[in-house]
This record gives structure tokens, sequence and C-alpha cells, in this order.
């Protein structure tokens, strides 16, 4: 994991928002980060080269490049994105929502791939999510097994990989948080877009690198009726500021 | 030359395209219709000898055209038709 530079402790954590032609939610995420939990957020154009010395970067939810071709697909090919790559390869922290996490599962960063859903139909919800780890720098705020309940808004958030990527990403322990019901099972009724085994949101085998479908962003403040979204971003924080423990 | 390149579902993988235009014919009576999957055709012109030809677009298959985790692809290469 890459260390925080000296003095991060005291100073404010700072994200690197992208925006992409066509993100719709980097706005809403450097919203959140700066004028609601009092971090940071700096908004980095798809063709910076230079991450201007952000602590950790976020890819937002969105319609990059219009979805054309797949979904993140010409979004991995920005230019931003090699140094995102580079960035993750070297251990920095890189979450990616929605869009993001599609965009990460087409740079080859995160295992499996993001489909339509299995309804065909777009689905925009508030989800029970069950944390199934907060070992990691992005769930340490979460209690082990914590539920929160979040919001989604996606046609093509059905995550699907092949039988042994997906037995491997079990057996590590990569999958981060789950949809479930109300009483924390994962049945069938509560995935909302045909996901195997209710995966919302899953880590690389590193750890560094972490993508879901549900908006954390969207979930920092009163507005939206929901504020579990801000727990991720607080578990990054203290992540950076204890130097790489959750 | 022109490049045909099929991109399709890997077998396996859900297509829930595919299940509901199945589902769609057989709501209009075409019986006996079953594994319909939908894929992606392109075409495009590409200049070069067919041996290039044919290790670029594999590699535009490798790197974009095609997402090996879920898709599988195919090729055809052509005379274009207006030379």
């Amino acid at each position: 994991m890459r260390r925080p530079r000296p003095g991060a402790g005291s100073r404010v954590m700072r994200c690197g928002v992208v925006s992409f032609p066509g993100s719709l939610d980097d706005a809403d995420t450097v919203h959140a980060l700066t004028d609601v939990l009092g971090f940071e957020g700096v908004p980095l154009w798809h063709k910076d080269r230079d991450l201007h010395g952000v602590d950790w970067i976020l890819l937002p939810g969105g319609f990059s490049y219009g979805d054309y071709l797949r979904s993140g697909a010409l979004a991995r090919f920005a230019p931003v994105m090699d140094t995102v790559i580079e960035f993750a390869r070297s251990g920095g922290l890189v979450m990616g929502l929605c869009n993001g996490f599609q965009v990460l599962c087409e740079a080859g960063l995160l295992p499996g791939a993001l489909v339509r859903n299995r309804s065909m139909m777009f689905v925009c919800d508030a989800v029970h999510l069950r944390v199934e780890r907060n070992d990691t720098p992005f769930t340490g705020a979460c209690e082990p097994g914590e539920r929160l309940v979040l919001p989604i808004k996606h046609g093509e958030g059905c995550y699907v990989a092949d039988d042994a990527t997906l037995r491997r990403i079990e057996e590590n322990g990569q999958v981060v948080v789950r949809y479930v019901d109300a009483n924390g099972e994962t049945t069938d009724a509560a995935n909302p877009n045909g996901s195997l085994n209710n995966i919302a949101g899953v880590v690389n085998d590193a750890g560094n690198v972490f993508g879901m479908m549900p908006h954390a962003e969207h979930a920092c403040e009163g507005l939206s009726g929901l504020r579990d979204g801000a727990k991720f971003f607080r578990s990054v924080d203290s992540w950076l500021k204890n130097g790489g423990r959750a | 030359m022109q490049a045909k390149v099929y991109v399709t579902p890997k077998a396996g993988v859900l297509d829930p395209a595919g299940k509901a235009t199945e589902r769609a014919l057989h709501s209009l009576g075409f019986v006996g219709v079953h594994d319909v999957r939908l894929g992606r055709y392109i075409t495009m012109e590409i200049d070069g000898d067919p041996a290039d030809v044919t290790a670029r677009v594999d590699d535009m298959c490798r790197q974009l055209l095609a997402n090996g985790v879920i898709e599988d692809y195919r090729f055809e290469l052509a005379e274009s038709s207006e030379q």
C-alpha cells in the first residue's frame, strides 16, 4: 500500500475525482467530499496526466463516452487512465462507483465485468447492502456484517465472472459488499440486477482498488435521506491518516 | 481491405438481452426457438496486406472491440468492394 506523505495526518485528505465526457456524478462527488464531509475533492480532467498530488482517486458514475461499445470500455483509454492505472499498480487507493466500477473492470484493475441487468430494466432504487469485510481501506469505518442502505441507478450492473474467477475472488474474500434483504439475507428478490452471488462490490487481489455499483456519494447528507455512503469516504480518510491501516 | 468482426457473449455468460429477445419471439408465436444470443457486428476498412491486417484486427479485438471476460470474437477479411 502507498504510504501517505509525511504530515498527511494533520491535513485534509485530497481525493482526485475524474471527469470523462459523459460522467454525471463527478460534481456531486466533489460536493459530497468537499462541502459535506470536509475533505477536498479535486476535479481531474480525462486529458490530465498529472494527478495534482492527490492522496487517492475516485472514478464517478455516469455514462462515459455514451456507454458506446460497452460501459466503461472507451473511458479506459482516456489519457488520465494511464496515470490512474500506474497509481493503482503502485498501491494507490482507487475507488470506482457505478460507471467507475465498470471502467475499473474494463481496465483490468478489477476482476469480472458488468453486463445488462437481468431484468433488462434500468433500476433506480435504495438497496440494502451487507459489508462482508471491514479490513479494507474502503470499509474500515463499518462493523463486520454491517447493513447499509445506498441508492443505485444503473442499467448495466449485473456482475459476472467466469467460474474460476468467481471461486477465486470468493476464496480470497474480495467480495466487499453484497445485495441483501432487510434481514441481511442474500435472496434473489434482494438482488436488483442479477449479479452473481449478489455481488455489489469487489476489491482487487492487493486490496487497494475497489468498485461497487451503489452510489456512496449520493448518501452523505440529509437531502437524499440516506447517509451510509459517508462511511466509505471516512474509511479511506482513516486509512490514509493511520498510514495504511483500517 | 474490409474486416468484418463478430463479437458474441461467451458460452455460459448470462445474456439478458438475448433472453428478452427470445421471450419476445415466443410471444410472437415463433415456437422451437431457444438459446438466442445477441452479439455485435463491426465492419471497417483497413489498409495493409492480409497478414498485417489480420494481426492488427486481432490486436484491436483483444484491446478494445471485445471484452475477453465476457465475449468471444472472430473476424473475416475481404477485398474492399469499391476497389
